[in-house]
């Protein structure tokens, strides 16, 4: 029931196509990365599942409800959260606003919100009342994920979270993502330019190119096909 | 050095006003990147309901609940009907907006109460109060001023620091995109800060209007040292507009008191070209750089 199902996802701006006929499923409480080079359409597709931008044609389906219909405040509230790229954390605000202002929608006690998120990244609990904009690029990236996880989201959208990471880092992260979906039963769709990393949790890829479906695989099989990976996925 | 006091308690209490005035042109600067030029209009018209009502009779304290109200649903609607339309824009089109609303608003006013000069209750005694053997130019009026427009300064802080409606808006205002995928309804929030910079415009409104007369254009100059005032302090930061408001307050009462009251629009005008000379992003504004 909670899979996500995009169909013939079509975006253009202006007369460039974004995004060529999509489809593809992300299971239940499993991870979904969405690879491929630079402007092959990984944040469009985001973007057009939570309604940031409007698709052309097609249907992002999730829990009975057509998210491409719904304003983008509502979709959070049907239990998709979206880390948008940049690690879109509010600088001018502390960490413990912007983790309250994730979960503030549900009016749910905040305190097994906090509690849980500091479970997952220690770092932040002792950077509670600090601005955002003092926190580094890791430290960034755990507050944005953080923030979508006060929301208890069924489905998790991440946007490049390994960006301008440390590999250090970039390993960590990866690793507490893996256990959302494994321990939580949450629903994650990662895009990422870092194939290698990203196969490494996921249990399917997605390989866009051009704003087209390229292959639709279980993530070994993607990882093993060598052709594949030197030609869209550079490794 | 009486003089010198009295000048500057003048200046405190004129200051005051411009602070909550700029203020309310900050809260709207913050939210949507729009300096709204119709504040002081907005202002006019409620001091104008709220001087129907007293002349009707009413009692001082309801006329200015009235005016707050209407403020509220007056810088709610214009934001609503006339500017969120062209909010999307070139940035041209506000101002033209929020100049056209200003002129609209003047001639109605001229249309429905006329243009004659009326004055407005100040509730409390404008006689300065005696201290020792000097009276001072400093009356239970203002003393009420700098208490109303402290308490809604304060009232403000606690909204936007310690509410979960108050985390909203500066989300909103800091990072749309972000706060709407995280649920926050920002054109309600937006809204919302143009009602709220509509009830502090009005509340100036209504405490500058025993000290000058009620005119159509009675808040121009209200206007004009408001908006010196928030850009002294860089437009973005609230106590900055309180910084500024006091700054161009005292500064335009020294002018007026040692060098002729007509030099005081000039006196403005200096202080804001050596502002922004000298550090056009504002006294109280950080530069941000931003990653992209």
């Amino acid at each position: 029931m909670a899979a996500v199902e995009v169909a013939d996802l079509t975006v253009h701006y202006g007369p460039v196509a974004a995004l060529r006929g999509v489809s593809f499923v992300a299971e239940e409480g499993t991870t979904t990365a969405v690879l491929g080079a630079n402007g092959a359409g990984k944040t469009t597709l985001l973007r057009s599942m939570t309604g940031l931008v409007r698709p052309d044609r097609g249907s992002v389906r999730f829990g009975g409800d057509e998210l491409t219909r719904l304003r983008v405040e509502d979709v959070v509230r049907r239990g998709v959260a979206h880390v948008p790229e940049g690690r879109g954390v509010i600088e001018e605000l502390t960490v413990e606003e912007n983790l309250r202002l994730g979960g503030l929608w549900r009016r749910r006690s905040e305190r097994d919100g906090f509690d849980a998120v500091f479970e997952l990244f220690p770092v932040l609990r002792g950077r509670r009342h600090q601005h955002a904009a003092t926190l580094s690029g890791g430290e960034r990236q755990a507050l944005a994920i953080g923030r979508a996880l006060m929301s208890r989201p069924k489905v998790l959208l991440l946007d490049e979270p390994s960006l301008g990471l440390a590999p250090i880092v970039t390993g960590q992260l990866m690793a507490r993502l893996a256990s959302l979906s494994r321990d939580e039963g949450i629903t994650v769709v990662l895009v990422e330019q870092n194939a290698r990393t990203a196969l490494s949790i996921a249990s399917r890829a997605v390989v866009l190119n051009l704003g087209r479906v390229v292959v639709a695989d279980r993530a070994e099989a993607v990882a093993a096909d060598t052709q594949l990976r030197h030609h869209y996925l550079g490794f | 050095m009486q003089r010198f006091v009295d000048l500057t308690l003048n200046g405190v209490t004129y200051g005051m006003i411009y602070a909550v005035f700029a203020l309310a042109i900050v809260l709207i600067w913050r939210a949507t990147r729009i300096v709204n030029f119709a504040q002081g209009a907005q202002a006019m018209v409620t001091t104008y309901i709220a001087a129907t009502l007293v002349e009707h009779q009413a009692n001082y304290w309801l006329a200015v609940v009235v005016a707050l109200a209407s403020g509220l649903v007056i810088g709610g609607v214009i934001e609503r009907v006339i500017v969120r339309p062209v909010e999307k824009g070139p940035v041209l089109n506000p101002v033209i907006v929020t100049l056209g609303t200003l002129v609209a608003l003047e001639a109605l006013a001229g249309i429905i109460w006329g243009g004659g000069l009326r004055s407005f209750p100040a509730y409390f005694s404008q006689i300065g109060v005696v201290v020792g053997k000097h009276r001072l130019a400093f009356s239970h009026f203002d003393i009420y001023v700098l208490v109303a427009i402290v308490s809604v300064m304060v009232l403000l802080v606690l909204l936007f620091r310690f509410t979960p409606l108050g985390l909203r808006m500066r989300a909103s205002a800091f990072a749309p995109e972000v706060a709407r995928l995280l649920g926050v309804r920002v054109g309600r929030m937006l809204t919302l800060g143009w009602a709220l910079a509509g009830v502090v415009g009005a509340l100036a409104g209504v405490l500058v209007a025993p000290k000058l007369l009620l005119s159509p254009n009675f808040m121009d100059a209200v206007f004009i040292y408001g908006f010196t005032a928030a850009v002294i302090g860089g437009l973005d930061s609230p106590l900055g507009a309180v910084v500024g408001g006091l700054a161009t307050g005292l500064a335009l009462s020294y002018v007026g008191g040692y060098l002729g009251s007509t030099l005081e629009a000039l006196g403005a005008l200096a202080m804001l070209m050596v502002v922004l000379m000298l550090r056009p992003q504002g006294v109280f504004t950080r530069v941000t750089s931003r990653e992209v």
